[in-house]
């Protein structure tokens, strides 16, 4: 039923779920069967006359101490277990996770950026939570936690993973239209090999156009292969004449590099025509090398 | 249709045609305008769902893009909120009953009640318009969340300007059952005399008129916002979108109650006339209204455990959450008592009450695991929530509905369904209902986030056996007002008391006479009071 349980947390939360979950399934046993065999034991046409008992002050003492208690009980584990989340521990290492629309970015203490989070096994990570536009909502369900990623509020969470292994990063705070495609992936990996990720001789390899193009979210909107998704397919996009809409005038263009270059830095400026003026500017997301790498790669397309 | 004495349905006034229903100030008439009207949005909200999951059936595009599944399950939301599910019960069959449960004529204020069915039907238009008008439907989730809300170029203003009305709607129904409860009931009817369905429009009509200004107020800032870039939540401008959550959910928590509390209401009639016995507990069903009522209105701070929230704000959220929680058992324990030594008939309303028990049961109990803080973390939206929300509102309010329905149409319309395709509507229903949304826990709990337009293999099983589930839920849904409308033409004609009930609505003619009661009637024994006979 679970996803992997890859974090300190998974013990505490599923624990606090399942002793819930006992309970409650212990009580709504309990009501589904004393209503079904009441329903069959008392049918009008096996027990036409009834009795009119009017209540009974013990049952109704009885039926409001108990429950108090057992939801008692269950706040309390659920507090417990969220105790341990709120303590960040002083030796974490840090990480500022960037929410826009529709992409994460991870950087490091010593300037290292990755689109995908590496984090060592067994050390606590604290993960300070920057959004440059709307809500987002950083969720890992294999480490069991999540926190809203909102604008000018200084957002963090922390976890110690104990599993090696690649785990899903979602959004879990809508944020428009390529919310369900705002999802990265966390690298559990063993320390000597996290160390060596970090230093990674300083720069990590540039990524190619096409990784470019995953990487940055761009396909959650544009298809490689042809169909429109929310914003026109790449396909075939270098040379095509397209209608666009400037300033609120229509005009006929032909797409070039400059033309590109324009969409991923000023996307209002030319919006293709039957699309949603919604892209979200590049600027600053994107690196000259980056720019050039991905019309590059348009142009194969 | 077979000649009737004068009933309401039939009263000739000064008026002719529809002018004598969408001008009259009869608390029954304006009951069936909004039943009519109310069914009819029911219907959209329920194609909406239909197509959302439809296109959740395979992972990627299966029917629709993103913007259009994002605009789809945004106009569900606020259709079945704001159209549905809060006037529903109160509204149709508020005024319908209401004042005849307590021996009146009408309602306090009969002009004002016919204003809000204006002030519905006017936000119901302008949800209607930002639909085709010229940015588009609105995307952001019925709860309007800033900024994004503030970014989106579809018709936002619109549909948030439509809620702001719809609030007055129900604001002055609210205030008109307050008053009516007040000042008409008929002699003898002592609070502790009034039928439990009055003790839960009482406190609901206090929470619609406290909490709904608060929310009409923000929407309202929200427009400023958008329109002049006043920057109150905009944190480009300074401004705080948490004030925006908080002040959302201090109105849109306690309006799940103003959803609920009706619907108890109703089972609470329905139990003990199909039981054929006094209500067990009258008093602590009637207290534990008033109690959710009041401790509902604290506790919207669990919409936000994950929002950055203090640690000691969740901590208090958490333990009110868990408290509220006490008067709900309280009722299901009184009812589950009362079928108890009965003499229990398995008609149809009295099926979908015991569906309600149930479903509402795992409604609130999955509210438990969600109000635990650390459990919270890892569900908080994602299809638990969504899943709970459906067996709250669907599973409790909306089969609540059915069941009032069920159990006063004789009544409201003087005819008799098909008590065997209401029983057999009812089955699919329920088997449809179990296969969709209890899907949606087992989703939730593999990671599944909500409004998510796509999705990763692993949770493709879950996402199928849901929207084939949708697939059997409409088809009872068809087979149940086929039922009733046919029953409405062709229904034998309907007894005056057919089930058996000691309230005063049964006391009268089905349909009731313009006026409901020939001479005011004088209360000397309780709502429930099956001993004396």
């Amino acid at each position: 039923m679970f996803p992997d349980a890859a974090s300190t947390f998974a013990s505490p939360v599923d624990g606090a779920f399942l002793f819930i979950t006992a309970i409650c399934v212990f009580m709504l046993a309990l009501i589904t069967f004393l209503m079904v065999f009441f329903t069959i034991k008392y049918r009008r046409t096996r027990h036409p006359e009834s009795e009119n008992i009017e209540g009974n002050l013990l049952l109704e003492i009885v039926w409001t101490v108990i429950p108090t208690i057992l939801v008692t009980a269950m706040f309390y584990y659920g507090w417990i277990g969220y105790r341990e989340m709120v303590n960040v521990p002083e030796d974490a290492i840090t990480v500022q996770a960037t929410g826009r629309m529709w992409s994460w970015l991870f950087e490091y203490e010593n300037g290292r950026k990755s689109d995908t989070l590496h984090v060592p096994v067994n050390r606590p990570v604290w993960i300070k939570l920057v959004s440059v536009d709307v809500l987002h909502s950083f969720y890992v369900p294999a480490f069991r936690i999540k926190k809203d990623v909102v604008p000018g509020v200084d957002n963090s969470l922390w976890f110690q993973p104990d599993e090696i292994g690649s785990y899903d990063i979602f959004c879990a705070e809508y944020c428009g239209t390529g919310h369900s495609a705002m999802l990265s992936k966390v690298d559990v990996m063993p320390e000597k090999d996290f160390q060596a990720w970090l230093e990674g001789a300083g720069a990590p390899a540039p990524l190619s156009g096409k990784e470019l193009l995953k990487a940055k979210g761009c396909r959650g909107c544009h298809s490689l292969n042809g169909p429109s998704l929310v914003g026109p397919s790449f396909r075939g996009i270098f040379g095509r004449r397209e209608k666009v809409m400037t300033g609120g005038r229509e005009q006929e263009v032909v797409i070039d590099e400059a033309y590109l270059r324009r969409s991923m830095l000023e996307p209002a400026a030319d919006v293709v025509v039957g699309f949603p003026p919604i892209m979200p500017s590049q600027k600053g997301v994107l690196s000259e090398e980056e720019l050039v790498a991905i019309i590059e790669y348009l142009k194969t397309l | 249709m077979s000649p009737m004495q004068n009933s309401y349905l039939t009263q000739s006034g000064t008026r002719r045609g529809l002018l004598a229903w969408v001008l009259s100030t009869d608390h029954k008439r304006i009951g069936l305008l909004y039943l009519v009207s109310v069914l009819s949005f029911y219907t959209v909200g329920v194609l909406l769902g239909l197509l959302m999951r439809l296109e959740l059936l395979t992972p990627g595009k299966t029917i629709v893009q993103a913007s259009t599944y994002n605009a789809f399950f945004t106009l569900h939301g606020v259709i079945m909120i704001f159209l549905f599910v809060i006037p529903a019960i109160p509204a149709i069959f508020g005024n319908f009953f209401l004042p005849i449960l307590i021996g009146a004529k009408d309602v306090a204020f009969p002009r004002l009640n016919l204003l809000s069915w204006y002030f519905y039907i006017g936000g119901a238009i302008l949800v209607v318009t930002a639909l085709f008008a010229g940015g588009g439907p609105p995307d952001t989730g019925w709860t309007f969340y800033v900024p994004y809300s503030l970014r989106s170029g579809t018709n936002v203003s619109l549909a948030v300007f439509a809620a702001f009305i719809l609030g007055f709607s129900s604001i002055l129904t609210g205030l008109n059952f307050v008053t009516t409860i007040h000042r008409m009931r008929a002699p003898g009817m002592r609070w502790m005399k009034m039928p439990l369905f009055v003790w839960s429009l009482y406190a609901t009509a206090w929470v619609q008129i406290l909490a709904t200004p608060i929310v009409g107020i923000t929407l309202l800032l929200v427009i400023l916002e958008r329109l002049f870039g006043v920057g109150l939540f905009d944190p480009a401008k300074g401004g705080d979108p948490i004030l925006f959550e908080h002040l959302f959910w201090i109105y849109s928590h306690p309006a799940v109650y103003i959803m609920i509390l009706p619907a108890m209401g109703i089972i609470t009639e329905i139990i003990p006339v199909f039981a054929r016995r006094t209500i067990f507990g009258y008093k602590a069903i009637a207290y534990s209204s008033i109690a959710i009522a009041a401790l509902g209105s604290l506790v919207w701070g669990h919409h936000m455990f994950v929002s950055g929230q203090s640690y000691t704000a969740n901590v208090i959220f958490s333990l009110l959450t868990f408290l509220v929680a006490i008067p709900s058992a309280i009722k299901v324990f009184n009812w589950v008592a009362t079928l108890y030594k009965g003499a229990i008939d398995t008609a149809p309303p009295f099926l979908f009450a015991l569906a309600f028990i149930f479903l509402f049961s795992i409604g609130g109990l999955t509210g438990l695991i969600q109000g635990a803080l650390s459990v919270n973390v890892y569900v908080h939206d994602t299809y638990f929530v969504v899943g709970h929300f459906h067996y709250v509102m669907f599973g409790g309010t909306g089969f609540a509905f059915f069941g009032g329905l069920h159990y006063w149409f004789p009544k409201m319309f003087g005819r008799m369904y098909s008590k065997g395709r209401a029983t057999v509507a009812l089955l699919i229903l329920f088997v449809g209902f179990n296969m969709l949304y209890f899907s949606m826990f087992l989703l939730g709990l593999q990671g599944m986030p909500r409004r998510y337009y796509d999705y990763l293999p692993e949770f493709h099983t879950g996402h199928v056996v849901a929207t084939v589930g949708s697939w059997v839920l409409v088809a009872g849904l068809i087979l149940m007002f086929a039922n009733l409308l046919h029953a409405l033409r062709k229904g034998e004609k309907a007894e005056d008391n057919p089930w058996g009930g000691k309230t005063l609505e049964w006391r009268i003619a089905s349909p009731p006479p313009p006026e409901n009661f020939e001479e005011v009637p004088v209360i000397t024994s309780g709502a429930y009071d099956y001993g004396a006979r």
